[in-house]
């Protein structure tokens, strides 16, 4: 017999599953969704970036065929591993779904397999997470102001400005029209002053050399006249390097997180807002290729801060929301020019505010913020009994009443009231439900 | 890599002029290809010379962790179209794998010739040469030697035909949806059990030649197959009874109605089906029927596979070819393969296989060679011959899992699985524990034990008795029960509507008991269908 064929396959093609896998998905997806937006709804944040375990009803995914029920009928069935049975005895079968000896049988036919499980990785399951919402009014912006505008190179021009020329074209166009006017080089012009300064050189000159030499000096004329009325570089030689102006969509994003951190934020409603800026994050980097964070933090007076000092440090001080909204609105105009960032605010509190505090945020966000913003959500965290207090939207704090009024103005506000893990997640999706919903 | 040197050093010492000191194939447990090919020599002799196996070439390809789950999601086949299914698959085995559940199959081994084996790059010299005793010496002369792989599979074609198939439906994929084309796989996998003819004896398929012939086959059916419809009467009021019955009875004879294979009757005579539709039908048809012979040959197939596996590796090891760690290796992975819990272990999940077929397979062994008086009572014919490798080769060679049960499991192997029948009657609130391993015993558990691996028990009997041509067209099935087992209902609604799709008219089954003629349940797709929207 010949020697066996060893055929080393290691290094051929990967991921030969991979369409396999991409049909399963494509198949599953509905019952995947529903599934992940129940996950959703239970689990904590910062598990959030993780893919999921997840087990999805076989309905639609099943593979049906024809074979025998579990039980029904008369049937034998042998087993292993006899003890104390004999013949005869009798046992009472596992009450119905029991996980008796009986009962394990069950599974074996694949009737038991109700549920599907796997492995949903990072990337599928955000992708679940995030497939029905829209960033409001993205593509409205997108259209309108949301574009920058980048020089792209598109061919030459006759004219432009200086720093635009293009030296090859310019020289390439001046060479050709000296060429064809003939235009004396100065390699013409040296060599003729040679042969006059030779001649002169010498005392001996016979008449005919005078002449001659009479005859150069009026050569040597003429060429230079010649050089001078042929300019080297002709304005008609130059040329630039033309640039168009392409619309490019704006891929930075800045998010501000503004945070009441008074004695009134205690850790709940700190923990609270942080779910609802990671969750905000998160979204925005999908979407954006840069994202920045500022945290802005404020008690009576507002400060930039890391994030560690935003959710962590503890401060005492009054409540003035305005402080917040004014040092915002300076970070903007120092650094975030609205033409090259989205900007994207969210805003966590717990209602309290410097009394007469409230019209000064109206002012400052109609006036100035909110035509910047391409989003601004605010939060108003709430404990559960106050939840039931505040069920009707009309009622609330000042700070409350006022942001209604600017939400009323600018659709791209919304605020919403929080007072549980459990409702963040919620008012997350319908903060960013998808436009359609109301038209 | 200074490990890996130091590692290598005693093995070249070995290898070249063999050293008086070891006769080691090979040392530690890295491998490399000259290892493997000395190994699989020293596996050869034994295998040939000793055993006497009878094998196809080998072909041994390595390949790595992530290519043996891409390998095992798709039925173990290396070129296999593309549908969810095996995508499903996929990601329920790389969880399983990644969690630690289950480790991956150190093998898998294809029925064709030449004899493709994978082994994983991962795996130890050690397991390396029980993956070669294994897949390329003891599947391989299953395969090739076995009467109903020899009557029913095409070694030589089947890797061609795979790869005709795969290009196949991704042309179709790409000309007709990939929807469109899972519409109709779906449907077909759904009856890919009921698309082989299990009773009726067929000539061997030659893969090759019918995917050459493929392009032919279809332009005659494109012909022919309208036929049926084209003779269709109009009006079933048109025609007297008499000339009607007779119109139907020569209808079910042209059609050779009852038929069981499913997948043919659809595939040949369906009225709503393309021509590249009828070709997927054949496909999955074709697959299902190469599976078929493995369905029926598990315990034979792998008891056969670790009978040989365990013989040579204890063989290398008693010439001294094999160091004692690599041994232990192997015999550990092996012990762990015919583990075989009790019914009330939390583990136990119906009888092992690998447990069952080796089992019987030792005892032939033995009953040949050491007899005791009851051996001789039950097996005259082989005790004390002393000529266990052709008993062996024999019962490789002509027996299927239920027949060789019935043949050979031995009063012995009942008493040390200690094997026990339970009587199941949904009627009896009690179990009844009907036969032991005692003397009483033994041919009822015997009997018990063959029946559950007779597939013409396990899969339920469900055939084409009649199409209604006079009226609707519907398609008429019927599921022949034995003791009162129904069918998973379920199951059964949802193939139905399969069966539907391929038909295009409605589809009815009706169950009916074996031995009383009594109809138990009629269930049609016409029912169904309000569920549905």
């Amino acid at each position: 017999m010949a020697m066996p064929h060893f055929i080393d396959r290691r290094l051929n093609p990967k991921q030969k599953s991979l369409g396999n896998r991409q049909r399963f998905m494509r198949r599953a997806r509905a019952q995947i969704k529903e599934v992940v937006n129940k996950s959703i709804r239970e689990r904590n944040v910062s598990d959030i970036s993780n893919g999921e375990t997840i087990s999805i009803p076989t309905k639609g995914i099943g593979e049906p065929r024809f074979h025998h029920a579990p039980t029904g009928g008369r049937r034998d069935r042998i087993f292993t591993g006899n003890k104390e049975f004999n013949a005869g005895d009798r046992i009472p079968k596992p009450a119905e779904g029991g996980q008796g000896e009986g009962g394990k049988k069950a599974t074996d036919r694949g009737e038991g397999e109700d549920e599907f499980q796997f492995v949903l990785s990072r990337e599928e399951f955000l992708d679940m997470f995030f497939e029905d919402l829209e960033l409001p009014d993205l593509v409205k912006t997108s259209l309108k102001e949301v574009c920058s505008y980048k020089p792209h190179r598109a061919g030459f021009a006759s004219s432009g400005s200086p720093t635009n020329i293009n030296v090859l074209r310019t020289m390439r166009n001046s060479f050709g029209r000296r060429i064809a006017l003939k235009r004396p080089t100065s390699g013409d012009e040296d060599g003729l002053t040679q042969r006059i300064l030779d001649l002169e050189a010498r005392s001996d000159l016979t008449p005919d050399e005078r002449l001659w030499m009479a005859e150069l000096h009026k050569q040597l004329e003429e060429l230079k006249c010649r050089r001078r009325a042929i300019p080297y570089v002709d304005p008609f030689d130059l040329r630039y390097n033309r640039f168009d102006n392409h619309p490019e969509p704006n891929t930075n994003a800045v998010m501000f997180c503004l945070m009441d951190v008074s004695g009134s934020m205690g850790e709940r409603e700190k923990d609270l807002a942080k779910r609802f800026f990671m969750i905000l994050h998160m979204f925005l980097k999908r979407r954006y290729e840069r994202i920045e964070v500022v945290f802005v933090r404020h008690t009576h007076e507002a400060q930039e801060v890391d994030e560690e000092t935003f959710f962590y440090s503890r401060e005492t001080g009054g409540t003035v929301v305005s402080s917040a909204l004014k040092e915002m609105l300076e970070i903007v105009h120092d650094r975030y020019p609205p033409g090259e960032w989205n900007i994207y605010t969210a805003q966590a509190s717990d209602g309290d505010n410097f009394s007469g505090d409230a019209e000064k945020c109206i002012e400052l966000l109609d006036t100035a913020l909110m035509p910047l913003c391409q989003y601004y959500a605010y939060v108003e965290i709430l404990d559960e009994r106050e939840m039931e207090l505040f069920q009707d939207p009309e009622k609330g704090t000042a700070l409350w009443q006022a942001y209604r009024a600017v939400g009323a103005s600018w659709p791209n506000f919304e605020t919403k009231r929080i007072a549980g893990p459990g409702d963040i997640y919620p008012v997350f999706r319908e903060l960013f439900a998808k436009q359609a919903a109301d038209g | 890599m200074a490990e890996a040197a130091a590692k290598r050093a005693p093995e070249m010492e070995s290898g070249g002029v063999a050293g008086p000191e070891s006769r080691h194939l090979f040392e530690g447990s890295n491998w490399t290809f000259d290892t493997m090919g000395r190994t699989y020599d020293a596996i050869q002799e034994i295998a040939l010379n000793d055993l006497g196996l009878d094998v196809y070439p080998n072909q041994i390809e390595i390949i790595s962790s992530e290519q043996m789950l891409d390998a095992y999601s798709s039925i173990g086949m290396p070129l296999m179209y593309q549908h969810w299914s095996y995508g499903k698959r996929f990601v329920r085995e790389a969880q399983m794998y990644q969690k630690g559940y289950a480790g991956l199959a150190y093998e898998i081994v294809i029925n064709s010739n030449p004899c493709i084996s994978y082994n994983m790059e991962d795996s130890t010299m050690a397991m390396q040469a029980l993956v070669m005793a294994h897949a390329a010496f003891g599947h391989n002369h299953f395969f090739k030697n076995n009467y109903l792989f020899q009557q029913w599979t095409d070694a030589e074609g089947i890797l061609d035909y795979l790869e005709f198939a795969k290009r196949y439906v991704a042309k179709c994929e790409e000309r007709h949806s990939t929807a469109a084309v899972e519409e109709i796989l779906d449907a077909a996998h759904a009856l890919m059990d009921h698309g082989v003819f299990r009773y009726r004896r067929r000539p061997k398929l030659n893969l090759r030649e019918q995917a050459e012939r493929e392009r032919e086959r279809r332009q005659y059916q494109e012909r022919t197959f309208n036929d049926l419809w084209r003779t269709l009467p109009r009006n079933g009021a048109d025609m007297q009874p008499e000339q009607a019955d007779v119109e139907i009875e020569e209808r079910k004879t042209r059609l050779k109605l009852p038929e069981e294979n499913l997948l043919y009757f659809l595939e040949k005579n369906s009225p709503v089906l393309e021509p590249w539709q009828r070709e997927l039908l054949h496909i999955v048809r074709n697959i299902g029927q190469y599976f078929y012979p493995q369905k029926q040959t598990k315990v034979m197939n792998e008891g056969c596979a670790t009978f040989v596996h365990l013989y040579i590796m204890n063989q290398l090891y008693d010439k001294g070819l094999l160091p004692e760690g690599a041994m232990l290796e192997a015999l550990h992975s092996h012990s762990s393969v015919i583990f075989q819990p009790d019914f009330n272990d939390k583990r136990y999940s119906g009888i092992n296989p690998y447990a069952l077929g080796l089992a019987m397979m030792e005892d032939i062994k033995r009953i040949c060679v050491e007899p005791t008086p009851e051996d001789e009572e039950w097996f005259p014919e082989i005790a004390g011959s002393g000529d266990w490798r052709g008993t062996l080769k024999d019962a490789w060679a002509n027996y299927r899992d239920e027949s060789f049960i019935q043949q050979y499991l031995s009063p012995n192997v009942i008493r040390k699985m200690k094997l026990f029948v339970l009587a199941d009657d949904s009627t009896d609130t009690h179990f009844t524990v009907t036969d032991i391993h005692d003397e009483r015993g033994f041919r009822n558990v015997r009997r018990a034990l063959a029946r559950s691996y007779d597939l013409g028990a396990i899969e339920p009997d469900i055939q084409i008795v009649d199409v209604d041509l006079r009226g609707d067209r519907k398609l008429r099935l019927q599921h022949t029960m034995r003791d009162g087992v129904p069918l998973s209902e379920r199951n059964r609604d949802e193939v139905l509507k399969h069966i539907r799709r391929l038909w295009g008219y409605e589809v009815g089954l009706v169950g009916v008991e074996a031995d009383t003629d009594k109809t138990s349940y009629e269930v049609s797709t016409e029912d169904a269908a309000d569920d549905d929207d």
